[in-house]
């Protein structure tokens, strides 16, 4: 009895890292937009589901193989979230936040539309490149999609700590998000460094729809919850702390399959799975309570 | 000694508030300028008109050459502004602070530089991943300078450096300008509320009064002129 | 023109826009009327949103629950929810239930604003986003009293004012009832049933907002340091703040119900949250005129999502047949965007457009006419 517990618990540990993984890049993404541009983008995830349509496109209907298509939507991502910023955030970039919490509103429903429009909406099935193999690990069954999804979840968001630390281009980008009138200053040319934080942010994006749709099927609406997931993790992380992102998509994913897990054997048997979002935004809603600024972010000192 | 830097009839306004009615001045390589004025008079306005973080009319050469756009360009122009409030990267270590100084420069002698800076202040690479936002007050003046440096800039630009700092601190900053200008030759214009002090650091002052030049003359013309001193530096 | 003339050029087009109301129904289908009255219904929502983030600069994403609240209990006191097991009985007339909707919208909009003085901006918006998500499920957990994922049916009750229409002769036309001596379609008096409180709320909201509340309410935005030291004491007009547009949008959800005739979990989505705070920037943050075209966004969304071109916007007049009477840009409006998405599409470019030309909303653009016409009499002193 305690075996098939712990095999089911390594299970949803397992999972939950998996879905947390996605979690976590989308929470990266919304984490860097929101340091340089100071708005939560919430046309984040249906940028990333045109990311997953657009490799979908290019697999079912151009006959590429996964890898290619792949690589070419990650830069197509790339330099669509450099063209969203340019055409679309900088002109209200200096006016209040709401207005540019709105733009995002209106790219969230234009983007979703033009996904239905080009599409239709009816769901379609993108492969996993992980294929649909599953492993036998000492009696826990684990799928190679989402060992495949916690690896590249994981891979990237080194490659973008790397990235960020270790190049000049890194510091430039933090230096833009954190003191734009200084950045200047020393020559770096502030735009163009939020424009290349959107184009990463987009290409977080990306990834994280194409490791999305393979398990829940490619529709319109699917990064619609991943979003609220996402968004709870920034900002249990701490919503100006890119570690604290990915920290706060894992224990999220992690947690919210715990919750399931102890619902199976007795405990939280209320917990439904409908009542997945709002637990996730509850939980939050209780650390904020405690701790205002997250888990690692800093306190918000109010300059009198 | 040729001209670097040349103002002519600058005007600079803020919305509906003119700073700058009619500013021109000179300043020749390898000297140290300091702009002197009450609060409000446009000192930092020129600065800011100088580095092109404000728009401004009139004309404004650097070496012999046009000096337009934003203060992007005036930086790859070699121009490096230390502003008010010194502008320190606070999220960022000593050492990145450092760095960005360098951003706009292509050569390999970065790192070179790195070592030569901490020449002047050695606590910089023993505390280089220090977060600068806990530095003091005076260390972060430093920083600022000394990310300044990085640029191996034509002219320097610094903004009320005594400000918020105790006095002992203050003068061992201009010390340090001071031994700059007179070892490497550094070209400084530097805009202070302290005159005292600015005029004992400088070779040449020009005096702001409401936009515009009321005064010029030598530093020590300046200082040893008692009716001058009260009348337009409050001492 | 001095203040006083000011105060009475407003006035006057306020009344030009009470009568243009009234008089709208005679120009438009019967079955436009009842599309406009959802128009009234959300005014009336965005009045009381704009109070809370408009004029105290609190962000809710979560409007759309307390809306539900309201909703569920005017449909509850309507229908009762004794045939699922729960306490209530039925029989209150739909008018009457309107004001206990407000009511017990605003008790909850004031015991949220307590808790929710300790958070601000980002981490406000976030908490109202999960009320607003986590009502669906609440609702439908306690099925005793909200009838669960099936809802409450009000169609056909009595306590429905109309549900006792008759259709006459012409099959044709739609049914009527007499009510005070007039005689109404449903759909007209549902108009005229929304756009009467929506008048009244709008003038309620005016009366708030000019007097000391309403400046006390602008004061804890611009600056919360200096309303705290001019003697403004932040939680009390904070979490009055939330209780009143709480009310509000309770009041609205009530009306909703019953221009829908039922109401279920998935009636008061998480979109409509989202949406409600798109009108209020689109219709202009901390003024009242602009709001009526935040509510026109708000009420022909969910139209367009579903797939409908924007043919439905226009008066009936203005489309013969299968074509519509302005030239060019009327067809393209028409059939261009009609296949599903393309709808969606024009209506988030209109939304960036709008955000780029009128950064003030729409009612930042009426205040400017306004100063343009009251100030063409001052004299300029430069």
């Amino acid at each position: 009895m305690i075996a098939a517990a712990f095999t089911d618990f390594m299970q949803q540990v397992v999972s939950g890292l998996a879905s947390g993984g996605i979690y976590a890049l989308l929470a990266l993404a919304l984490v860097i937009i929101h340091r340089s541009t100071g708005v939560i983008n919430f046309a984040q995830g249906e940028m990333a589901t045109l990311s997953a349509y657009i490799a979908w496109a290019l697999i079912v209907h151009h006959s590429w193989s996964y890898w290619p298509a792949f690589a070419a939507t990650l830069v197509i991502s790339f330099f669509g979230g450099i063209g969203i910023h340019t055409a679309i955030i900088r002109p209200v970039e200096s006016g209040s936040v709401l207005r540019i919490v709105i733009v995002t509103i209106g790219l969230l429903v234009a983007i979703n539309g033009f996904v239905v429009w080009q599409w239709s909406g009816e769901p379609q099935q993108l492969q996993s490149p992980f294929g649909t193999e599953v492993y036998d690990v000492g009696g826990v069954v684990v799928a190679a999609h989402d060992i495949g999804t916690i690896t590249v979840a994981l891979g990237i968001v080194l490659l973008l700590g790397a990235l960020f630390r270790f190049t000049k281009v890194g510091l430039a980008l933090r230096a833009a998000a954190v003191n734009p009138e200084e950045a200047r200053l020393v020559g770096v040319r502030v735009s163009w460094m939020l424009g290349l934080g959107w184009g990463l942010a987009a290409l977080l994006g990306g990834v994280a729809g194409m490791l999305t749709a393979p398990t829940v099927g490619l529709d319109p609406n699917m990064m619609a919850a991943v979003l609220i997931y996402s968004f709870a993790a920034a900002v249990l992380g701490g919503i100006d702390s890119p570690i604290g992102a990915v920290v706060g998509g894992l224990l999220i994913g992690v947690l919210l399959n715990m919750l399931s897990f102890l619902s199976q054997y007795g405990m939280f048997d209320w917990f439904t799975e409908e009542l997945r979002l709002p637990m996730a935004l509850l939980i939050i809603l209780a650390v904020l309570l405690i701790r205002p600024q997250g888990i690692l972010g800093r306190p918000e000192v109010k300059r009198v | 000694m040729k001209t670097l830097l040349e103002l002519d009839s600058v005007a600079a306004r803020y919305g509906p508030v003119q700073a700058l009615s009619d500013v021109s001045l000179v300043v020749r390589e390898g000297e140290v300028v300091a702009v002197l004025g009450a609060n409000g008079a446009g000192k930092t306005t020129t600065l800011r008109a100088i580095s092109g973080t404000v728009s401004r009319s009139g004309a404004i050469e650097l070496d012999g050459k046009p000096l337009k756009g934003g203060p992007e360009t005036a930086a790859k122009s070699g121009i490096a502004h230390v502003p008010e409030g010194r502008g320190t990267f606070v999220d960022l270590t000593v050492t990145e602070n450092l760095k960005l100084g360098a951003y706009t420069r292509r050569d390999r002698s970065v790192r070179a530089d790195l070592t030569r800076i901490a020449e002047y202040f050695p606590w910089m690479t023993e505390r280089g991943g220090q977060r600068a936002g806990t530095l003091s007050g005076g260390e972060q003046q430093m920083l600022a300078l000394g990310r300044a440096l990085m640029s191996r800039p034509r002219l320097l630009l610094l903004d009320e450096p005594s400000l918020g700092l105790a006095p002992m601190i203050v003068r061992e900053f201009f010390r340090i300008v001071r031994q700059l200008n007179e070892d490497e030759g550094l070209t400084v214009l530097v805009v202070e509320q302290d005159a005292r002090i600015a005029l004992r650091a400088s070779q040449r002052a020009y005096v702001l009064e409401v936009g515009r030049v009321a005064l010029t003359g030598s530093s020590g013309e300046l200082e040893g002129d008692e009716s001058i001193r009260r009348s337009y530096l409050g001492y | 023109m001095t203040p006083r003339e000011q105060r009475i050029f407003g006035f006057a087009v306020f009344a030009a826009f009470v009568v243009f109301v009234f008089v709208l129904p005679q120009f438009i289908s019967d079955f436009r009327a009842r599309d406009y009255a959802y128009v009234g219904i959300y005014l009336i929502a965005l009045l009381g949103l704009n109070i809370l983030t408009g004029y105290t600069g609190q962000i809710s994403l979560g409007h759309g629950a307390f809306m539900a609240i309201g909703g569920y209990t005017t449909a509850i006191l309507m229908a009762g929810n004794e045939q699922f097991g729960g306490p209530v009985p039925s029989g209150m007339q739909d008018i009457w239930t309107l004001p206990i909707a407000g009511l017990v919208a605003g008790l909850f909009g004031l015991a949220f604003g307590l808790p929710a003085l300790r958070l601000s901006g980002l981490y406000l918006a976030l908490a109202t986003f999960a009320v607003a998500v986590a009502m669906p499920s609440t609702v439908k957990r306690f099925e005793e009293y909200t009838g669960g994922g099936e809802g409450i049916q009000l169609f056909g009750l009595p306590e429905l004012t109309g549900s006792n229409a008759v259709a006459p002769a012409d099959p044709n036309a739609p049914a009527t009832f007499e009510l005070l001596g007039l005689t109404f379609t449903q759909n007209d008096w549902m108009y005229y049933l929304a756009w009467s409180i929506a008048l009244g709320a709008f003038a309620g909201a005016w009366l708030i907002l000019r007097g000391r509340t309403g400046r006390a309410f602008r004061a804890v935005r611009d600056s919360e340091t200096a309303a705290v030291s001019s003697g403004v004491s932040l939680a009390r007009y904070k979490t009055l703040a939330f209780g009143i547009s709480a009310a509000y949008a309770g009041v609205a959800g009530g009306l909703f119900a019953i221009a829908s005739a039922f109401v279920n979990p998935d009636t008061f989505p998480v979109a409509l949250s989202i949406f409600l705070l798109v009108g209020i920037v689109v219709g202009g943050l901390g003024g009242l005129s602009g709001l009526v075209v935040g509510a026109i966004f708000v009420a022909f969304l969910p139209l367009w999502a579903q797939g409908q071109d924007l043919g439905s916007l226009l008066p009936d007049s203005v489309i013969q047949g299968d074509t519509v009477s302005i030239p060019i840009l009327g067809d393209f409006l028409f059939k261009g965007t009609s296949a599903p998405g393309g709808p969606a599409i024009v209506y988030g470019i209109v939304l960036i457009l709008l955000m780029f030309v009128l950064p003030n909303g729409v009612g930042g653009l009426f205040r400017r006419i306004g100063q343009v016409i009251t100030n063409r009499r001052y004299s300029r002193s430069k």
